[in-house]
């Protein structure tokens, strides 16, 4: 729907909110207190742990206070909020200009170092600290980066527009991020269905060594993880494991431009491009938008919420969380929000198992979606934890194709939270 | 408007598959058999169908309303698919107050009594169809003969002396019996004219559904291409042994009720294994059963037996077959 929208960047809002958790792992440790004047990039809550992440300043203002704030995930979190000045000052050393900066100077250590610094982020959906993919372990040979350019999920739009239109800078991302993992190749996994994206990367990828770009079949999952490197490598990450196991490392395209930005630029992860979309809309859109601006004024920007909503989906209708509040702020994580009508919000009542097998008919990962529901259901940890139940990528795939509607993500989600804490109490024992 | 959101864990989308889908789908694969039925044995077909469909759907409704006092389910498809199964397996003398025993056993024990759709172990119509056969062993094997040469509407009842004049036994009863009869042409017995149960009678009718279903993706292939291929290589090596004694494959392939067993009964979801492998271990055991019963014993036909012996063995399929995980072994 909106892939035809270019990306526009979102004016400033009168105040933001910035939570301190936008990664996964341990919340960064808040360095402003009420009161403090920042500047725009200005590093404003540090890494507290080996997988964590930087937190900067989007905006040029004053810190307000910092405060427990709800968040997309319905979780009270802690944030900085600030009243904005529309009259930006940049922190000293960010390039805000827009040439492009092919020659990478930086070693890379260095490219490690700035990453970290910077506090960029994977942007497909997981949020895991781009710096601690790039340390990798001895004895870990790792000879491909394979970038994500799936568009993990139906509806959202904003890697396709991003590889439109900012090519050349992700074509550099990649040739830093090649360098950082010492690697000769890298791999760019497009959608069959995303021609002119594939098309324009091929053509730029030619003027950038190592770099190719496979189409790719279209299917739902094909841009989770495992998935991705099965279809471009033929090789399958085992249970358990890490794609550093069979040698490669993967990133989203959004990753790779932000990774540009930060190393080239010295530019913080301070904003992100995201799609707002939905069928009742008078409009979609690809946004450029500043970390911690509220999503009501994005909405706003599309026509305002229409009469009949019914959900509002952050991130894409597979694996999004729908929103209790539009008064939450985009996160690095956010890739888009969905506005649903009621009707596409309904959900049919569950009915019985009727066992036709369809769940595991379509299970990317080749488990029996219908017997972790039930072991999920009845506290069945470990015959959850030995038929697999931690290999669920929660894709959703078995939910969307059953028949009698049964919530099976929902008790296997459960399942996996008490089989996790099962697994970690016996590790502690 | 804020008061009205939805809130609930991803997916947020639902594809449009559901059980009136696939109960549904599988009543229009079976309508090109009741057809034939209709046209072979005339409005006797018609008052079997009838009757059992209409006992099936108001025992079911009765039972949940009255005794479970649950949520109705009726209008789902599934009685109506285990009706249109049971008046399938049933010769068109059959007497009305049979059919609903039967329909009474099939719904109230095959599939109430385990707590209703999706909880029975057995295929329901089976059970009724079994029940029925040992209960009513005359009456279950009394075979009228089509009525294609004579005028549509001329069935006259159940006249024991008329009755008499228009039974034969079936293909496969002149087969373990030895009983008189002249075995009709292979081309007769695909279009469906031969003594038989309901649904049983034409192959072709029933392959047309059967395609219809897999084309749909009602069905998989697995389990009717492992039932017929087996049955289909034991019958053949029976009849390499001995031709004279042991009927040719062919002959088994499309006499009594295999492929009606083959697409409409092996396959219920509910009572057949849930992984591609287990389904072929469910399609080979119920092949080679179906031959052994044919074959060895004294009941001419063994496709129902043999179905609800591999519905007994579908939860040890389904423990000892697994899917192929991810990442479990690599690709070569």
């Amino acid at each position: 729907m909106s892939a035809g929208e270019p990306i526009v960047s979102f004016p400033l809002p009168k105040q933001g909110v910035i939570p301190v958790t936008q990664h996964l792992g341990a919340p960064a440790k808040v360095l402003v207190k009420r009161g403090d004047t920042v500047k725009t990039g200005q590093l404003i809550a540090q890494t507290a742990g080996f997988i964590s992440a930087n937190v900067h300043s989007p905006f040029t203002g004053k810190v307000k206070k910092v405060d427990q704030t709800t968040d997309a995930s319905g979780y009270k979190r802690q944030a900085v909020i600030i009243d904005v000045d529309p009259q930006e000052q940049w922190e000293e050393g960010i390039d805000t200009s827009h040439d492009l900066l092919r020659e990478i100077t930086a070693d890379a250590k260095e490219i490690v170092e700035k990453i970290k610094a910077n506090g960029v982020v994977g942007l497909g959906g997981a949020t895991f600290p781009s710096h601690v993919k790039l340390m990798v372990p001895e004895g870990k040979d790792i000879r491909y980066l394979i970038i994500n350019g799936v568009e993990c999920e139906p509806y959202l739009t904003n890697d396709h527009r991003l590889m439109l239109e900012k090519a050349d800078e992700m074509m550099v991302g990649i040739q830093v991020l090649m360098k950082g993992l010492h690697v000769k190749k890298a791999i760019i996994g497009v959608e069959a269905n995303k021609m002119d994206a594939i098309k324009h990367l091929k053509d730029k990828a030619s003027h950038y060594e190592g770099i190719t770009v496979e189409p790719l079949k279209v299917k739902y999952p094909q841009g989770g993880e495992k998935q991705l490197i099965k279809a471009l490598i033929n090789r399958e990450v085992p249970s358990g494991k890490l794609p550093l196991d069979v040698g490669c490392v993967v990133n989203n395209v959004a990753t790779a431009f932000a990774v540009y930005e930060a190393v080239q630029k010295n530019k913080p992860l301070i904003d992100r491009v995201l799609t707002v979309t939905g069928k009742k809309l008078l409009k979609t859109a690809n946004l450029k938008v500043r970390i911690g601006t509220p999503v009501s004024q994005l909405l706003d920007h599309v026509g305002g919420l229409p009469e009949d909503t019914g959900k509002i989906v952050s991130g894409g209708p597979m694996t999004g969380k729908a929103l209790t509040t539009t008064e939450v702020p985009v996160v690095k994580g956010t890739a888009g929000i969905l506005v649903m009508d009621r009707e596409e919000a309904w959900k049919a009542t569950p009915r019985p198992c009727i066992r036709c097998a369809k769940c595991t008919q379509v299970c990317p990962q080749g488990l029996e979606p219908y017997l972790l529901h039930q072991y999920g259901e009845m506290k069945r940890t470990e015959e959850a934890e030995y038929d697999g139940i931690m290999d669920c990528i929660e894709c959703g795939s078995c939910n969307y194709t059953c028949p009698s509607a049964r919530p099976l993500l929902e008790y296997i989600r459960y399942g996996k939270a008490e089989t996790g804490q099962m697994i970690r109490n016996r590790k502690s024992n | 408007m804020k008061n009205t959101l939805t809130i609930s864990g991803s997916p947020h989308v639902h594809g449009s598959w559901t059980i009136e889908k696939a109960m549904y789908g599988v009543v229009l694969a079976m309508v090109p058999a009741m057809l034939v039925s209709f046209y072979m044995f005339g409005l006797g077909a018609v008052r079997v169908m009838l009757m059992s469909i209409v006992a099936c759907m108001v025992f079911e409704y009765v039972i949940q309303r009255y005794i479970i006092k649950g949520p109705v389910t009726i209008m789902d498809g599934s009685a109506l698919v285990t009706g249109i199964l049971l008046a399938f397996n049933l010769p068109t003398s059959i007497p009305s107050w049979m059919i609903i025993t039967g329909a009474l056993v099939a719904i109230g024990m095959g599939k109430m009594s385990f707590g209703g759709l999706g909880k029975n172990p057995f295929n329901p119509a089976l059970v009724g169809r079994v029940f029925m056969l040992i209960s009513f062993p005359a009456a279950m094997t009394t075979w009228p003969k089509p009525i294609v040469s004579r005028p549509f509407f001329s069935f006259q009842g159940l006249d024991e002396k008329v009755l008499d004049s228009i039974t034969g036994p079936t293909p496969l009863g002149m087969l373990t019996d030895g009983a008189d009869g002249t075995m009709p042409e292979y081309v007769n017995m695909l279009m469906g004219s031969m003594a038989g149960s309901l649904g049983e009678i034409s192959a072709l009718a029933l392959i047309i559904g059967g395609v219809y279903m897999l084309a749909r993706k009602i069905i998989t292939w697995h389990i009717p291409v492992a039932y017929l291929l087996s049955s289909f290589v034991f019958a053949g090596i029976l009849w390499a042994v001995d031709p004279t004694q042991y009927a040719d494959p062919m002959f088994h392939m499309i006499t009594g009720g295999l492929i009606l067993g083959v697409f409409f009964m092996a396959t219920d979801y509910v009572t057949s294994p849930m992984s591609a492998k287990g389904q072929i271990i469910f399609g080979v055991g119920a092949g080679v059963l179906t031959i052994l019963i044919r074959v060895f014993t004294p009941y001419p036909e063994g496709v129902s037996f043999a179905i609800l012996l591999m519905n007994a063995f579908t939860p040890l399929i389904n423990s000892a077959t697994k899917p192929k995980r991810f990442g479990e072994k690599q690709p070569a």
